[in-house]
């Protein structure tokens, strides 16, 4: 199964920090979603882009989990030199990573 | 019980007017906030205040109040909260109030200041920067700008005294809807279950049309009705904290538990500590419910009270990017963009290109996610692109015009080439005491002949 089959997702960034929200579309698959989306998988699904750590955040009541990613935009949006500076497209590969 | 209705009608410093002036038509507002701020526009606008002392506000900030202007003429009176006052809220406030002039409308409009630093920058030295961990000095001879992220008691204050428009500087994005909720209910800075619902409901205002289906649409899964001409959000807030986030039936997009759910994680990290320059708030036992149409419930947010510091901004000048692009396409396309690459590669050697950082880009291949996702083996077309990090400005567009020069000494069939050169101002963050920081509020009204006399 891939992830976009149960969750949305939605990146934001502060300076070098990606940030991606990961979201069930159905509360029963939270604990699905605990359990395969972990901090170990997302940092070695994007191991080719994030060079800093990984940390998950859980936000129960809406059945969100929140991954802050450091040192994953190549400087951040004012100096990186991405096309994308803001990594505004990352959650659309996260969304297809094999869960 | 009372509630106040507040519209957000700029996501960011170059949106769009037409869902702005939907709102103050259809949108039983009491204000209409436009958020204008990124963490860079305001060092890029202290550039133009340093160049001419009556610009560094919003570029779009005359043609937002003229459409403003229109409505405050047909008797549509919305008061108006904005850091669309950037590096000058001043000059801007004086802009305004000329415009409003011209027009024979009568307006009170305030300029809060004080999130300027850079005359005390010095004493900050030693202070540690956030991103890099260095000490301030190390940028201090390349510093622009510095501007702390300033809360929302300037606001209040500035609609205590009755004005009708109030232009901030660099106010935090929440804080435009804070110093509102402030005013109006008589909130306190130690009331931390209203704040953090304060501060929620500026969150998921601030983005415009991200709350309303924009940078949301996808497929089946997530269908938004008329995006091509989405709507912006309205939040309803009452004394008691209770918020709804709604839109305008007149407008497309939508609102639900989604698009709230997506907002409200956008850009945070640690659901538990949002910092503020007015708290910290706890999102981490929000509740998100629909309770209508377009109308969605959020809930059970709280906050501490502020640390008592403020980010400050600070722009320096960091560097050069020189970048060119170039595309190949039919058959073999994908090799010979390769080969160019290469190319490119040997001729940066070759000539001694004085290169910090360089990056190359197969766009439709790994330009966004590198090799996280597989590429499929043939392509129709391609575009090779390079981007190099430069100390001077002769050296980036050295870079571009190597990739021009492979029109005629690269592979073959090239074309459509494209060259950058850009002068690269970054950001370094510090934290300084709220007590060095005096805000201050400045008004100015129109003069209005009598045309009934």
């Amino acid at each position: 199964m891939l992830l976009h089959e149960i969750a949305h997702c939605r990146t934001g960034d502060k300076g070098n920090i990606s940030v991606i929200s990961v979201i069930a579309y159905d509360k029963n698959d939270f604990e699905l979603l605990k359990e395969k989306v972990t901090i170990e998988k997302v940092r070695d699904y994007f191991k080719d882009i994030v060079k800093g750590p990984v940390n998950r955040y859980t936000l129960d009541n809406i059945a969100a989990l929140n991954f802050v990613m450091e040192d994953a935009l190549g400087g951040g949006v004012t100096r990186s030199l991405a096309l994308d500076k803001h990594g505004k497209t990352l959650s659309g590969a996260l969304l297809e990573m094999e869960i | 019980m009372k509630e106040i209705r507040i519209g957000s009608g700029a996501g960011y410093g170059g949106d769009r007017i037409e869902p702005a002036i939907d709102l103050m038509r259809n949108g039983d507002l009491d204000y209409l906030i436009f958020e204008c701020l990124a963490e860079r526009t305001i060092a890029l606008a202290n550039l133009e205040k340093a160049k001419d002392p009556e610009k560094g506000y919003n570029h779009l900030f005359e043609y937002r109040f003229a459409k403003v202007l229109d409505e405050y003429q047909s008797g549509n009176r919305i008061k108006i909260v904005t850091n669309m006052g950037a590096a000058n809220p001043i000059q801007a406030a004086k802009k305004l109030v000329e415009m409003a002039q011209s027009r024979n409308i009568q307006v009170k409009v305030a300029a809060v200041v004080g999130d300027d630093v850079i005359d005390r920058l010095e004493k900050y030295r030693d202070e540690v920067i956030i991103e890099t961990g260095k000490p301030l000095a190390s940028i201090m001879p390349e510093v622009i700008s510095a501007n702390a992220y300033i809360g929302a008691r300037g606001i209040e204050k500035a609609l205590a005294s009755g004005a009708e428009v109030v232009i901030t500087g660099r106010a935090a994005d929440p804080s435009l809807t804070v110093g509102i909720l402030l005013h109006e209910f008589g909130w306190k800075m130690d009331d931390c279950e209203l704040l953090g619902q304060g501060t929620i409901a500026g969150h998921l205002l601030e983005c415009a049309g991200q709350v309303t289906g924009g940078y949301y649409a996808d497929g089946a899964a997530k269908e938004v009705p008329d995006l091509w001409n989405l709507g912006f959000p309205i939040a309803i807030i009452k004394e008691d904290g209770s918020l709804e986030i709604t839109k305008t039936q007149t407008t497309g997009g939508l609102v639900n538990e989604m698009t709230c759910q997506e907002q409200t994680i956008y850009e945070i990290q640690d659901p538990q500590n949002y910092y503020t320059p007015d708290c910290i708030a706890d999102f981490s036992q929000i509740t998100i419910e629909q309770t209508g149409v377009d109308r969605v419930a959020v809930g059970n947010v709280s906050s501490k009270p502020s640390n008592g510091k403020y980010k400050v901004s600070v722009g320096y000048h960091d560097c050069f990017i020189g970048e060119g692009q170039i595309s190949y396409g039919g058959y073999n396309a994908y090799q010979r963009a390769v080969m160019a690459q290469e190319i490119l590669e040997r001729r940066f050697e070759l000539t001694g290109m004085e290169l910090s950082e360089v990056r190359f880009d197969l766009i439709g291949c790994n330009s966004l996610f590198g090799a996280t996702l597989p590429c499929p083996g043939d392509y129709s077309e391609i575009r090779l692109r390079v981007a190099g990090r430069t100390s001077d400005k002769a050296t980036a567009i050295r870079v571009a015009q190597e990739v021009e020069s492979l029109y005629t000494n690269g592979p073959y069939g090239g074309g459509g080439v494209t060259m950058n050169v850009q002068e690269v101002v970054s950001i370094a963050s510090i934290l300084i005491d709220q007590s060095d920081i005096e805000i201050e509020v400045e008004y100015f009204e129109s003069e209005v002949e009598d045309v009934t006399a």
